[in-house]
């Protein structure tokens, strides 16, 4: 039973990032920049054990590697942002598999890499992720009015002086931080999910940004219980239960608005 | 003469092997209007961009009075429809300003009544004075407005242009904006940039009307079913430049 509540503190610890920075990925229209920097977390793992480092700053630095040369790569013009997006995103998880492939002495369970593995979520995780979100929701409120003036028009914040280019990295971190973090519980593939769903069933609900961020995590939070709980009632996989739930709860929100709102 | 607030000089821009703007120079100083205009493609955006510093030249010097506050007003911006944000949101991201100037902006603006409508609700001529509104509230030293009036009917044209002349005077700011539209823009303009590619001619209104180069890009050479703007009729000027603008504005 104690794994049960590990999981469902790490879940919450999780959603208190990916509420806001869920925002900001659906704001910024960045769904599959999130998603190609998830792709990048296997091979972060299998850097990791290559390296012996901590494999949370191997995900972290991987992450931010990547973001940095999509970066590069999108000043050119030849190849269109989504295709770029895909590229990246299949070619580091093709990496990473590669690469797990040709470590001899690692057993790596593969599955719970790419779809979640809840029971792996110890103590020591938890206190990492309580860290992590701790510093990530202060550096976010810090730097929350310039990644908004910069969501809203990057031309126009640049001229009123908000440091864009710096923001834009620091936005990048934050989100390599998450992934690192949600990779556990949710596994590479799923991440996205856990950051748009639900700051997209929180829209229609908004009436200012803030307030979508913290919806969005509230929603977040109910979908990781109601997720975990049907995971432990069904003996379902926990990730999948717990995108699910978010999906479940987007529907709701969906239909609710239109049938109270707009009749 | 009051000294520059940005000053560009000998101004190159050349992308993916396409020379955009040559040899520019210009300079910008308070209490002045300059009004870039120019055929579509002549460079008016990049030049504004370029001031502005939101792109680097491929050769030349931008200097900039240190911490000049700009006030910038876009063509437009689209916002997605994810974000739900309010007028008044929208204004409070503006970089240092005080809490009772947004509420002076938004009166002299009109637009009081908007500050709780959704962003994506506005017209496109209610997004202009909400855009205007931003630019106005850091009290800038600078204004850069990018088409202000593009879309407005012939009166609201003028009114802003009136606005514009009104704040310049208030704020002792140098304004720059591009416009394509002369007949309005002359009478409150110091000076008149004419743009394509390079410099073609500059200064006093009355006189960059006179000039051939103006009439080259503007007049007489411009097939009537290629010119973009309303500029087609034939110019035969006599000396006074008495236009025949009948028809202009249909």
């Amino acid at each position: 039973m104690s794994w049960l509540i590990d999981a469902l503190l790490a879940g919450w610890l999780l959603s208190l990032m990916s509420g806001p920075l869920g925002s900001f990925i659906v704001w910024r229209r960045m769904a599959y920049f999130g998603d190609t920097l998830a792709h990048s977390a296997l091979l972060g793992v299998t850097l990791g054990f290559v390296f012996d480092v901590n494999l949370n700053l191997a995900i972290i630095l991987c992450a931010v590697f990547v973001a940095l040369i999509l970066a590069s790569l999108q000043r050119q013009h030849f190849i269109p942002s989504d295709t770029l997006l895909g590229l990246m995103a299949h070619t580091t998880l093709a990496a990473g598999l590669v690469t797990l492939s040709q470590l001899d002495n690692v057993r790596i369970d593969l599955n719970a890499y790419l779809f979640g593995d809840l029971l792996a979520v110890n103590r020591e995780d938890l206190i990492i992720m309580a860290l992590g979100s701790a510093l990530v929701l202060i550096v976010l409120s810090r730097m929350w009015r310039g990644l908004l003036a910069a969501s809203v028009s990057e031309e126009l914040a640049q001229v009123e002086g908000y440091p864009v280019a710096r923001l834009r990295l620091m936005f990048m971190v934050l989100l390599a931080v998450v992934i690192a973090s949600a990779m556990k519980l949710v596994g590479v593939l799923l991440i996205t999910a856990m950051l748009i769903i639900p700051a997209a069933a929180a829209r229609p609900y908004s009436q200012g940004p803030k307030q979508m961020a913290i919806l969005a995590t509230l929603i977040s939070m109910l979908a990781v219980a109601l997720g975990l709980g049907l995971s432990y009632q069904f003996d379902t996989p926990a990730g999948p239960s717990i995108v699910l739930a978010s999906a479940l709860f987007f529907l709701i929100s969906q239909s609710s608005y239109r049938f109270f709102v707009r009749h | 003469m009051s000294d520059y607030l940005i000053k560009l000089q000998n101004i190159n821009l050349i992308r993916q092997g396409r020379h955009i703007l040559k040899d520019i120079q210009l300079e910008i100083r308070a209490g002045e209007i300059i009004t870039l205009i120019g055929p579509n493609g002549a460079g008016k955006s990049s030049l504004l961009k370029l001031a502005l510093g939101l792109i680097p030249a491929s050769s030349g010097q931008r200097i900039c009075l240190p911490n000049l506050r700009i006030g910038y007003m876009p063509q437009k911006i689209s916002l997605p429809d994810t974000l739900p944000l309010t007028v008044k949101h929208f204004l409070k991201l503006a970089k240092g300003f005080q809490k009772n100037e947004l509420y002076n902006v938004s009166q002299r603006l009109k637009i009081e009544h908007l500050l709780s409508q959704p962003m994506q609700r506005l017209s496109g001529g209610e997004q202009q004075r909400v855009l205007l509104a931003r630019a106005l509230l850091s009290k800038p030293e600078l204004l850069v407005l990018d088409e202000p009036v593009q879309g407005l009917d012939v009166s609201g044209q003028s009114e802003l242009y009136h606005l514009i002349s009104d704040l310049k005077d208030e704020l002792n700011c140098g304004v720059l904006m591009v416009s394509h539209d002369l007949h309005l823009v002359m009478a409150a303009t110091d000076k008149v940039v004419c743009l394509n590619g390079h410099v073609c001619c500059e200064g006093h209104p009355q006189l960059v009307q006179q000039d051939p180069s103006y009439l080259e890009l503007f007049g007489k050479s411009m097939p009537a079913h290629l010119a973009p703007y309303t500029h087609h009729h034939d110019h035969t000027h006599g000396e006074h430049c008495n236009h025949d603008h009948s028809g202009d504005k249909s």
